[in-house]
């Protein structure tokens, strides 16, 4: 299974945000990590491969079928979206909660299948001790991933997550980076992740694709992107992409002189 | 392993709350079925409870009067406010749903009194927007003021950029506009159709009539397994529109079909009794203590617990001077807020502790 994006423009009414964007062959199992400033295009072009935006030209396929218009319902069996998340006061339990994700495409009647479902992903994220806990109660990492657990409970091919670390503290960033990496070994889906931190994409992704204004500027490894003179011309900053002694990518950035 | 020890922990904890849902929803039934029939058995008229059960099972076993006063006048006024309250208690619940608020119900967003100002258009100018409709003028006029009303709120929940903030703001906009209109009506009207016209707008079951609850049921039998095939995407808003949205959910359709139905129910429902404000707010906030906020169980314990309030209120109105019927309308405010407060409260502090 290869997703492939082709040609894609979107946007807004007569506002367009996404101009011709191209990401060729994302094969299964790839960890696709998308950067770029505030207003890049990055939840635009999420929200238009999840069918929220419609494009006003372009293709999108997975394997050899064109999803492009695909109806929003179907599309979600395939691709699930996880937007940036915002607070939730509604009384549900935290199993409740990724039951329900689950429950959008599936049939009326919750079975064994469905819970066991929503147990193992619980388990899988490490989330087991809060299956019973109010989501309304939960600190802003957890509630982030339940949010990632609504997400891969559905097994979807395509997994699309808009900054999943924002607001998170160190250790909450690499757990739960940790576990979509976990959950792209066991599944091998495509994942596409909006980050903000370069260092955590260079660590996490194997492939980054750099958007600016509605335009690719750069796709390939990390260690390839995160050489070029357009992050820091991108992100209005100078940048060195240096080594740690463990061998990991660190990119130095500081403010122009 | 660990794995299987936790995942059967969550199916059974599952299990475990999925059967106190059903337990709760079963006790509350219980004392609907009980206030119910103390409603039944309580009136100017003393009879013994034994009595009124002999006369529920078998109309004629002691004579034709009990027949008239247990079958013809308490029971069409009993059976009304079990179903009034359910439609108000369901149209609120979904009201705070699709419109993410809790504040939402038909009294909040106008409906009620734009009812009001349709009965009174017909109490004072015997003005009908419907034609040959004889005795049901006053129920049918307020009916189409309220349908309009919603349609209203339908129309702006399409309009670009109306949040569920908006919805309340426009909901008190049409309170008030509908108010005034209401006081220039009682300022043309005549002593004896004030009268009529305050007495509507309490809320009164004394109109309860056997056609009204066919047509009542009839909408709540339509309306419950309507609401219950929407059952997962209505789950899905209360995570928020976004994330419903990217789970699928066609939300602004959602939304209309809801309201359609909501519309129907609330309007019904006002019409029968009056203004009976509260109900749509206090039955879907208890049942959502109860049996938090997964729409399966949500749902029909709303209609359950606004079905018992109204019950009670009936019973209540009764009770307090023998004799007297106390317009509902007044009797689930005095005595409504002050309970569902401490509700409030009591539940605020044990989720502190």
């Amino acid at each position: 299974m290869t997703l492939s994006i082709s040609n894609l423009k979107a946007g807004y009414g007569k506002k367009q945000v996404l101009h011709d964007i191209s990401v060729p062959n994302i094969t299964e199992g790839t960890f696709v990590g998308l950067i770029g400033p505030n207003a890049a295009g990055k939840s635009t072009l999420f929200k238009t491969l999840a069918g929220l935006v419609p494009p006003t030209s372009g293709s999108i396929q997975i394997g050899t079928e064109d999803i492009t218009h695909m109806r929003r319902k179907d599309r979600a069996r395939r691709i699930a979206y996880m937007p940036q998340a915002f607070g939730c006061n509604a009384l549900l339990t935290v199993f409740e909660s990724v039951l329900l994700a689950l429950k959008q495409t599936t049939g009326w009647r919750v079975n064994d299948e469905n819970l066991d479902r929503v147990s193992d992903t619980l388990n899988a994220l490490g989330l087991s001790h809060l299956a019973s806990r109010g989501i309304s109660d939960l600190s802003g990492g957890q509630a982030q991933m339940v949010a990632v657990a609504q997400t891969i409970v559905r097994a979807p091919e395509v997994i699309l997550l808009d900054e999943p670390t924002s607001a998170l503290d160190l250790h909450h960033q690499l757990s739960i980076m940790t576990s979509i990496r976990n959950e792209m070994d066991r599944k091998k889906p495509v994942i596409m992740a909006a980050l903000h931190d370069l260092n955590l994409a260079a660590k996490f992704c194997d492939r980054l694709v750099l958007l600016r204004e509605g335009v690719i500027l750069a796709d390939g490894a990390p260690d390839h992107i995160l050489a070029l003179p357009d992050i820091g011309e991108t992100y209005r900053v100078e940048t060195d992409l240096e080594r740690t002694k463990r061998g990991a990518l660190y990119v130095d950035a500081r403010l122009p002189a | 392993m660990t794995t299987d020890v936790n995942v059967t922990q969550m199916r059974q904890a599952y299990f475990a709350q999925t059967t106190r849902r059903y337990l709760m929803i079963a006790a509350v039934f219980g004392l609907l079925a009980l206030s119910f029939f103390l409603d039944v058995a309580t009136g100017p008229g003393k009879y013994s409870l034994s009595t009124v059960l002999d006369v529920f099972i078998d109309p004629l076993s002691h004579g034709v009067r009990l027949k008239v006063i247990v079958w013809d006048y308490r029971l069409p006024v009993a059976i009304t406010a079990v179903l009034v309250g359910a439609l108000l208690a369901v149209a609120g619940a979904q009201m705070q749903t699709i419109l993410n608020n809790p504040l939402a119900e038909p009294f909040t967003l106008g409906v009620s009194a734009a009812a009001s100002f349709g009965a009174s258009l017909a109490i004072v100018l015997g003005v009908s927007v419907i034609p040959a409709v004889g005795p049901l003028l006053v129920t049918i006029n307020a009916f189409v003021f309220a349908m309009l009303t919603c349609g209203f709120i339908l129309f702006a929940t399409r309009l670009k950029g109306v949040g569920s903030e908006t919805m309340i703001l426009f909901g008190i906009a049409i309170f008030f506009t509908f108010s005034a209109l209401l006081a220039l009506m009682q300022y043309m009207a005549s002593e004896d159709q004030i009268a009529r016209i305050v007495f509507w707008m309490m809320g009164s079951l004394s109109r309860a009539s056997w056609e009204k609850i066919s047509l009542g049921a009839l909408l709540l039998a339509l309306a419950i397994p309507f609401s219950l095939l929407r059952t997962w995407p209505m789950t899905a808003l209360r995570m928020g529109e976004a994330t419903a949205e990217s789970m699928g959910v066609d939300v602004g359709r959602l939304r209309v079909e809801m309201l359609v139905c909501i519309s129907l129910l609330a309007a019904t429902a006002v019409s029968f009794v009056g203004t009976v404000g509260f109900v749509g707010l206090v039955g879907p906030h208890i049942a959502r203590l109860l049996v938090g906020e997964d729409q399966r169980y949500f749902v029909p314990l709303s209609a359950i617990v606004g079905a018992l309030v109204l019950s009670l209120t009936s019973l209540i109105s009764k009770s307090i001077t023998p004799g007297i019927i106390y317009p509902i309308g007044i009797i689930t405010s005095l005595i409504g807020v002050p309970v569902f407060i401490s509700i409030i409260l009591s539940t605020r502090r044990e989720k502190l502790s």
